[in-house]
C-alpha cells in the first residue's frame, strides 16, 4: 500500500487515477488540480509518491514538471511520476537532469498509458521502488534521432532493442522475458552495448540514466 | 489617363466641327458658368458668416461646412463632366469617413475645394466668355435674316457704315462662322484642360489607394487573426474536452478488465476490445487536434514543436532552430503549418534521406528553410497545402519560395517578419 498523492487538472482523468489507485488499494490523501496546491499538499502528507500532469493551472504550461522538480530539491528522494500529454524530450530531460535522480525513482510517461492500466500501476510501483521509468515513445524518439558519426549506428539491431529497453528502465531479466531470450545472453548484450557507447555498465538507475544521458547527448549534438 | 474632346480633336479635325463635340464643349463651359457662379457666392457667404461667427464658436463650424464645399461640388462635376468625358471618375470618398470630421481629414476633400476655387473662378469666367462670344457669333451669322427683318430701316453693323442691303451682311455671316470654328476649338481645349484638372483633382489618387490597400490588408489580417483564434479554441475543446473524456473511458474499461482478471469469461475480451477501440480513437482525436493546432506549439513555441515534428518523421530530419524569443501566435502557427508540409512533401514525393530545417530570427524576420536531398522537380504551384500557406504567409506579409530543380535538391524558404 502506497501513500500517493495526485495532481492532475483533468477533473474526469483526476477522478479516474483515483478510484484505480484506490481500488488496488493505495492510498490518495489528496488529488489536486494546481501545481501550487501539489507543493501544499506533499509538504503536508509527505506521501511515498507523486503522480503529476506536466501541464497545470495557474499558467498551463509546465507548473506540473516544475513543482515537480522543486518537491525533488525539499525532499530529496521523492519518487516523482510526471504523465505528459504529448512527447516533449525536453521534459524528460528537464527531468532527469535535475540532479539527484539516482536517489528516489523517477518516472515520465504519456498519458494514454494509463490506459493500459496495468502497465501503468507497474510503472508507478516501479517509480515508488526507486526505479527509473521512461516511455517507450521517448526512447523510440531518443533513439532515432542519430547522426552519421554517431556511435549507435554501430550497434546491431538486437542490441538497439536492448538499450531501448533499457533506458525504459527494465532490469536484465525483465528485457529476457520480453525479448524471449535467456538472461545471459541480454547480459552479453549489454556488455557489448556499454563497450560499443563508452558507458559505465554499474545497475538501476544509474543504468537508464547513462543511457539517456548518452542518447541525449546524441540527440543534442543532432539539433 | 487620355482627354476624350482632345483626342476627338487629334483624330478628325475637321469631322469635329460638325460632330456633337464643339456643342458639349461649349455646354461644359457654359453650365460651368452658371454653377460657378452660384458656388461662389455660396464660399464667399460661408467663409464671411464663419469669419463674422467665430467669435461665437458656430462661427468654426460655418467654415467647415463652407471648407467642404468641394464635396458636393465634387459630385455634381463628376457627373457634369460626362457631357464630355464618357470614363466617369470614381468617386475618390471612403465610406468609411463619415460625417464633417471623417469628410474634413481627407485628402480627397481638400483637393475638391482646390478644383471648386479654380472651376468657380478661371472656368466659370472662361464659360461667361465664351457664352458671350457665342451670342455674338451666332448674332453676326444671322446677319443677312436680321437685316432683311429691319428693312427697310438701315442697320449698321459697324458703327458708321450703314449697310446697303441684305447681301451685306453676308461679310458678317462669314466672320460669325469664322468665330463659331475658332470658339469649337478654343472651347475644346479648355474643356479638356478642366477634365485634365478634374482627373487630377477630383479622381481616386495613389495616395487614396494605398488608403484602401492597408485597410484591406487590415482587414485580411483580421480575418486570419480570427481564424487563428477559432483554431485554438477548437483545440482547446477537444483537448480538455473529448481527448480527457476518452483518457477516463479507455481508464474505466481498463479497471473493469482488472476485475475480470483471472476470471473465465467472454466479457474480458470484450472490454480488451473495448479499450482498444478508445486508445485508436484517442490517438486519431490527437492527430487531428496536431492538425488544428498542436499543443505543443502553444506550449512551448516553434523549435519545441519543430522538434517534435522531426522526431515523428519517417526521413531523419536534422533541425537547427534558435529563436532568442516567442514569436506572434499566428506566425508560429504560419511556420509551424509550411514546415510540417514541406515535410509531408518531402516524404512523400522527394526519396529524401536526410532533410535540414533551419531557422534564425534576424532584423525583425524570421527566416526559415527546409531542405531536402532528395531528387527534386517539384512543382511548388501544384501542392493546394502550399498555396494556401503562401496565401497565409501573405497576409503576415510574408513570403514563400520553393526551389526545386530536377536532380534536387528541394528547397523551401520562408520569410516572415514579426
Amino acid at each position: 500500500m502506497l501513500k500517493i498523492v495526485i495532481a492532475e487538472d483533468a477533473v474526469l482523468l483526476r477522478a479516474g487515477l483515483v478510484e484505480l489507485l484506490e481500488r488496488v488499494g493505495h492510498r490518495v490523501p489528496a488529488a489536486i488540480g494546481d501545481a501550487t496546491a501539489l507543493v501544499r499538499a506533499v509538504d503536508a502528507e509527505r506521501p511515498d509518491a507523486v503522480v503529476t500532469d506536466v501541464r497545470m493551472p495557474p499558467g498551463h504550461r509546465d507548473e506540473g514538471l516544475r513543482a515537480a522538480l522543486e518537491l525533488r530539491g525539499r525532499h530529496p528522494g521523492l519518487p516523482v511520476l510526471v504523465l505528459s500529454q504529448y512527447v516533449a524530450t525536453a521534459y524528460a530531460t528537464r527531468l532527469l537532469g535535475a540532479g539527484s535522480a539516482d536517489r528516489g525513482g523517477l518516472g515520465y510517461l504519456l498519458k494514454d498509458r494509463v490506459l493500459e492500466v496495468g502497465d501503468f500501476l507497474d510503472a508507478l510501483e516501479r517509480v515508488a521502488a526507486g526505479q527509473t521509468v521512461i516511455d517507450p515513445e521517448v526512447v523510440r524518439i531518443l533513439l532515432a534521432r542519430h547522426t552519421a558519426d554517431d556511435p549507435l549506428r554501430r550497434l546491431t539491431p538486437r542490441e538497439r532493442e536492448v538499450l531501448g529497453l533499457m533506458a525504459e528502465g527494465w532490469n536484465n531479466q525483465a528485457i529476457a522475458q520480453r525479448l524471449t531470450v535467456t538472461e545471459a545472453s541480454v547480459v552479453k548484450h549489454a556488455g557489448n552495448i556499454f563497450m560499443k557507447l563508452d558507458l559505465d555498465p554499474a545497475e538501476g538507475n544509474r543504468r537508464v540514466l547513462a543511457v539517456l544521458a548518452h542518447l541525449n547527448h546524441v540527440a543534442a549534438a543532432d539539433s | 489617363m487620355g482627354v476624350a474632346v482632345w483626342a476627338a480633336v487629334r483624330r478628325r479635325p475637321v469631322r469635329f466641327l460638325v460632330s456633337w463635340w464643339p456643342w458639349r464643349g461649349w455646354a461644359l463651359l457654359v453650365t460651368g458658368a452658371v454653377q460657378g457662379a452660384v458656388v461662389l457666392v455660396a464660399l464667399a457667404a460661408g467663409l464671411l458668416v464663419g469669419v463674422g461667427l467665430s467669435v461665437l464658436g458656430v462661427g468654426v463650424l460655418v467654415l467647415g461646412w463652407t471648407a467642404l464645399l468641394g464635396v458636393p461640388v465634387g459630385a455634381l462635376e463628376r457627373w457634369r463632366l460626362r457631357l464630355v468625358e464618357p470614363e466617369r471618375l470614381p468617386d475618390p470618398h471612403r465610406s468609411a469617413a463619415r460625417g464633417l470630421r471623417g469628410r474634413l481629414r481627407e485628402r480627397a476633400s481638400r483637393r475638391e475645394l482646390a478644383y471648386a476655387l479654380v472651376q468657380s473662378t478661371v472656368f466659370a469666367a472662361a464659360g461667361l466668355l465664351f457664352a458671350a462670344a457665342l451670342a455674338f457669333c451666332l448674332l453676326l451669322l444671322s446677319a443677312p435674316v436680321f437685316i432683311l427683318a429691319v428693312s427697310p430701316d438701315t442697320v449698321m453693323l459697324w458703327p458708321g457704315r450703314p449697310v446697303s442691303g441684305p447681301l451685306d451682311g453676308f461679310a458678317a455671316s462669314a466672320a460669325g462662322l469664322l468665330g463659331l470654328v475658332v470658339l469649337a476649338y478654343s472651347g475644346a481645349l479648355l474643356a479638356g484642360a478642366q477634365v485634365r484638372l478634374a482627373q487630377q483633382l477630383l479622381g481616386l489618387r495613389d495616395t487614396d489607394l494605398g488608403v484602401r490597400v492597408v485597410e484591406l490588408t487590415r482587414s485580411r489580417a483580421r480575418l486570419a487573426d480570427a481564424f487563428e483564434a477559432e483554431r485554438r479554441r477548437i483545440e482547446r475543446d477537444l483537448h480538455d474536452g473529448a481527448q480527457q473524456q476518452l483518457v477516463a473511458l479507455g481508464m474505466t474499461l481498463g479497471l473493469v478488465e482488472l476485475e475480470l482478471r483471472g476470471r473465465d469469461t467472454p466479457a474480458t475480451a470484450l472490454v480488451a476490445r473495448a479499450r482498444g477501440e478508445a486508445k485508436l480513437a484517442l490517438e486519431q482525436l490527437r492527430t487531428l487536434v496536431r492538425g488544428i493546432h498542436p499543443q505543443v506549439l502553444t506550449d512551448h513555441g516553434l523549435p519545441s514543436a519543430v522538434a517534435e515534428l522531426a522526431a515523428r518523421h519517417p526521413v531523419p530530419v536534422l533541425v537547427d532552430l534558435h529563436l532568442p524569443r516567442r514569436l506572434p501566435g499566428p506566425v508560429e502557427s504560419a511556420a509551424y503549418f509550411t514546415v510540417s508540409e514541406a515535410l509531408t512533401n518531402a516524404a512523400k514525393h522527394s526519396g529524401a534521406d536526410g532533410i535540414t530545417v533551419r531557422g534564425t530570427l534576424d532584423a525583425g524576420a524570421l527566416r526559415l528553410s527546409v531542405t531536402d536531398n532528395g531528387r527534386g522537380g517539384a512543382d511548388p504551384g501544384a501542392g493546394a497545402g502550399l498555396q494556401g500557406l503562401a496565401d497565409r504567409l501573405a497576409v503576415l506579409d510574408g513570403r514563400l519560395t520553393v526551389t526545386s530543380p530536377p536532380g534536387g535538391p528541394t528547397r523551401l524558404e520562408l520569410e516572415v517578419p514579426c
